[in-house]
């Protein structure tokens, strides 16, 4: 009964449900990062419902893992979120590593940081970017993605791949900091910043776009736990969690930095987070170069792992904070070459679930703003 | 020469000037979004890309020609030079210069000098909108009704403010010429503001800036046609040489809308403070009044895609909102003020 | 307290076996009590946070363990007792705790012949598409979901390709179409 009443409230139109319009939102749609699907049923533009339906780019990662040795499933990994491939990787090894009972060498974890900040900046510079290219807003998008260029840079110089980076091994990294990076990186951190800042010029204090993304799909802190959600998403609705903080690896109890919380859960929160996250990613890069420089150049990168990697039997969950939020592998060991069985917690397959709650009642052009703003990878989603 | 060859003559000019703009435009949106947005642009077509349009509407006309089975195909195909079309025709009432003697006789440099030009202009831009509510309509998909139904409820409400704008200049100059509204802006007022329409009605111009942007579809106010939400809206289902008079048109009424803006604001072909006529002969002062109109509008027409690439888009309600809550008013208030100072000084 | 100890405490009879593995706790609970153990867990053990939940197919491990023993019963030549199957399917939720950061994972067994086990999307709404995946997946019914649909494969598939019987190669559920034939 209080069903039908809401639906009465938000219409204030005709109550026969005939009269909505489906409208099949992908999964070949501009908008849909890749290949989301989002059936919704509208009311004008008001949405009366939108079911999100997903699988469209499932690979079968997991199934892959069972049947892959422990050093050929790293490969797989960079395809779950293409935009932070290194974060996948290093999510990996080491879940690995603490399937073994080994821990990386403290240099390879400075890299392992280093890197994976760079990755977080890559990650944060696209989603917001995309976001205002959804909100029409195409001219930051071409800051940012300039800027992620130059990151990819260093990432081909140092691993040789841009995209999918496959960056370490299990046990550490396979190559020191490449030599241009102690001079790219001052550059680089200046122009990110610019570029940063070239956009919150444009978009911030735009009344344009702070009417597009200020309370639209609020969501309250508690729900947003309920649901699972992690990173950007949770820390928007005002939860401080950040396991970089709370469950610290690597190194990340020896530098310090601020986890940038917002209060509404709406839009704009989850911009603005984004974007004070990468300035806490170039500080916390600095200061991991910083403690990088005291150890001596032949310091060891890798750890001492067999060739063939036989973890003993046993299960472990190892999670760390990838750009989206937490990122974990539930990995169960035979005592063979081959885990026995590999599960991927992605971040946004748990935002993502929420959907529906996020966008009732608002339009669709806010179903839009909300998808780019939940930053839904689809290789992570489908696995 | 006749006066119906004369006419004939300045109907092919200013129709083949349309187009040249038209084309231009697309070269220079592109260029100027590129520059903008640290980019490089096109560039391979000929010197600068100069001939990118060329060969976009090469392969524009060469394309298949697709009509969707459960289209309504005699709409469909009338969509788009519905659209294209009054885009065209609003610039015959547009003085495009002064006027240029040849051989004793003197031609005013505008297709039709109609005293209602006013009311044709407004009549036009209001059947532009059937070129896309129609062709949203009858490509029979759910993001093409979406896009006609935003048009048509964005183009009817900003329509009103518009024409509130216009009221208050035609209120000023006491007549629905354009030319004579242009006759009436030269010279200075107060001493030193040249005469424009601009300076005595600032607001107006503002209000009616606002609505121009809105009446062309473009961001901030590209709703009908924004490609993140509704794919591209009204012209999802179009393909060839028909999305490509939408997208003309679109470039077409830009045009359209800086002349107006132009002769309405900003004293169309007058110099301030400069009378060329005074030091020109009679053909080249045609000429340079041209030139002159021809300058302030590629200003605004740079300023169409200086704002695109600037700003995001709104959300239909907010749109909406804007042309009710916010226009409508001030342009009545605006609107009041002018006739009380009209009736005061009158 | 430390961990184990308040687990325990909490639990109390519900906990069958207890397992430490690198740091990682891991619980055993019966599957007729999950939903009031999770709860509990919830409301007294501070673990107020469903990280994943996680489906498992032990079969292979049991056919390990069969041809181990007979290897060694071959070696023996004596019958070496490997015990029942196991059930083969297990479910693993994760659990964490906001305030103190621990997780725990608790699992329960789901036979074969019953393969179904109580839905706690009441208690976490997180829960929802897991579950879903895990049905999916491995074709463990959860009871009292709002929507148990597929979620990653399409509505018509038959199979659930996460067991370790599907094949690599071709199609799988063909198997079922074959068996609905004959």
């Amino acid at each position: 009964m209080t069903k039908k009443f809401e639906t009465i409230c938000i219409t204030t139109g005709p109550t026969e449900y005939s009269d909505y319009v489906t409208l099949n939102i992908g999964p070949i749609h501009p908008a849909m990062h890749g290949t989301l699907r989002v059936i919704t049923k509208t009311d004008g533009e008001t949405i009366i419902s939108a079911k999100p339906e997903i699988g469209y780019l499932h690979r079968g990662v997991e199934k892959l893992g069972e049947n892959l040795t422990y050093t050929q499933f790293l490969p797989i990994t960079d395809r779950l979120n293409y935009c932070s491939a290194i974060c996948n990787n290093v999510a990996y090894e080491m879940a690995v590593e603490k399937l073994l009972g080994i821990e990386a060498p403290p240099k390879a974890q400075l890299i392992r940081m280093i890197m994976m900040e760079l990755a977080r900046i890559a990650d944060h510079q696209v989603c917001v970017g995309i976001l205002g290219v959804d909100l029409g807003a195409l001219t930051p998008f071409f800051y940012l993605i300039l800027q992620r260029e130059e990151i990819y840079e260093i990432f081909e110089w140092h691993h040789g791949a841009r995209l999918t980076n496959s960056m370490g091994a299990i046990g550490g990294v396979e190559a020191d900091l490449p030599d241009r990076f102690h001079e790219k990186w001052p550059k680089l951190r200046d122009s990110i910043r610019k570029a940063n800042d070239e956009t919150d010029k444009l978009l911030t204090h735009n009344r344009i776009w702070m009417d597009r993304t200020i309370g639209v799909n609020a969501f309250c802190g508690d729900d947003a736990l309920d649901w699972g959600f992690t990173g950007p998403m949770l820390r928007a609705c005002g939860v401080r969690r950040d396991l970089r903080k709370d469950e610290p690896y690597l190194m990340y109890d020896k530098v310090d930095f601020d986890v940038p919380v917002g209060k509404h859960g709406d839009v704009f929160d989850r911009y603005m987070v984004r974007m004070l996250e990468m300035e806490e990613s170039i500080k916390i890069i600095d200061q991991a170069y910083e403690l990088y420089k005291d150890f001596p150049e032949d310091a060891p990168l890798m750890k001492k792992v067999p060739k063939i990697i036989k973890p003993p039997e046993g299960q472990i969950y190892h999670a760390i904070e990838s750009p989206n939020g937490e990122l974990g592998f539930f990995i169960k060991s035979d005592g063979s070459d081959k885990p026995y069985r590999i599960k991927i917690r992605p971040p946004c397959f748990m935002v993502y679930q929420a959907f529906e709650d996020l966008v009732k009642g608002e339009m669709i052009s806010d179903l839009i703003a909300c998808l780019s703003s939940i930053n839904v990878i689809a290789g992570e989603l489908d696995r | 020469m006749a006066d119906w060859q004369i006419d004939l003559i300045k109907v092919v000019f200013i129709w083949t000037w349309a187009l040249l703009i038209a084309v231009v435009m697309t070269w220079v949106e592109r260029r100027a979004s590129a520059m903008m947005q640290d980019r490089v642009g096109p560039n391979r077509a000929g010197p600068f890309g100069l001939l990118q349009p060329l060969a976009d509407g090469i392969k524009l006309f060469t394309k298949e020609d697709i009509i969707p089975k459960r289209a309504r195909k005699i709409l469909f195909i009338l969509g788009p030079p519905l659209f294209a079309i009054p885009a065209f025709s609003t610039y015959a009432v547009v003085p495009f210069g002064d006027k240029i003697v040849i051989g004793g006789k003197e031609i005013i440099l505008q297709v039709s000098d109609v005293n209602i030009g006013f009311l044709y202009i407004l009549a036009l831009s209001a059947i532009a909108v059937y070129g896309m509510v129609i062709g949203g309509w009858a490509s029979n998909s759910k993001y093409s009704i979406l896009g006609g139904l935003r048009a048509t409820a964005q183009l009817i409400s900003y329509e009103i403010p518009m024409g509130l704008a216009l009221l208050t200049i035609v209120l000023l100059y006491g007549t629905f010429s354009l030319r004579e509204i242009v006759l009436q802006q030269q010279g200075t007022f107060l001493g030193v503001l040249p005469n424009w329409g601009f300076f005595k009605q600032p607001l107006g111009f503002i209000i009616f800036l606002v609505a121009a942007y809105a009446e062309a579809n473009r961001v901030p106010f590209d709703l009908p046609e924004c490609e993140s939400e509704l794919v591209t809206g009204y012209h999802t289902e179009y393909g060839s040489m028909r999305l490509g008079l939408y997208l003309f048109g679109e470039y077409v009424n830009l045009g359209t809308l800086a002349a107006v803006t132009v002769s309405l604001f900003f004293g169309g072909w007058g110099l301030p403070y400069i009378d060329m006529s005074k030091f020109l002969g009679p053909i080249s002062y045609g000429i340079a009044s041209f030139l002159v109109f021809f300058v302030k509008q590629a200003f605004f027409l740079f300023l169409f895609v200086w704002v695109r690439w600037t700003v995001p888009r709104f959300r239909y309600d907010q749109l909406m909102g804007l042309g009710w809550k916010a226009l409508i008013p001030l342009g009545l208030i605006n609107l009041f003020i002018t006739a009380l100072l009209v009736q005061l000084t009158v | 307290m430390n961990l184990k100890e308040r687990v325990k405490d909490i639990l109390g009879d519900d906990l069958l076996v207890m397992a430490e593995f690198r740091g990682d706790l891991c619980i055993e609970v019966p599957s007729k009590r999950l939903t009031q153990v999770l709860a509990r867990l919830k409301e007294e053990g501070g673990f107020d946070f469903l990280s994943d939940i996680i489906g498992i197919d032990n079969i292979d491990l049991y056919v390990k363990k069969a041809k181990k023993g007979k290897k060694e019963a071959d070696e023996k030549e004596d019958v070496v007792d490997i015990g029942p199957p196991p059930p083969r399917f297990e479910v693993i939720y994760l659990l964490l705790s906001l305030s103190t950061n621990e997780r725990l994972q608790v699992k329960v067994s789901v036979p074969e012949d019953n393969l179904e086990l109580p839905s706690i999307t009441s208690i976490w709404r997180a829960a929802n598409w897991p579950e879903r995946e895990v049905y999916d997946m491995f074709g463990i019914r959860f009871k009292g979901h709002p929507n148990l649909r597929r979620l990653l494969m399409w509505d018509e598939f038959q199979d659930h390709p996460l067991r370790k019987d599907y094949p690599l190669e071709g199609k799988g559920e063909e198997r079922h179409l074959d068996y609905d034939v004959a």
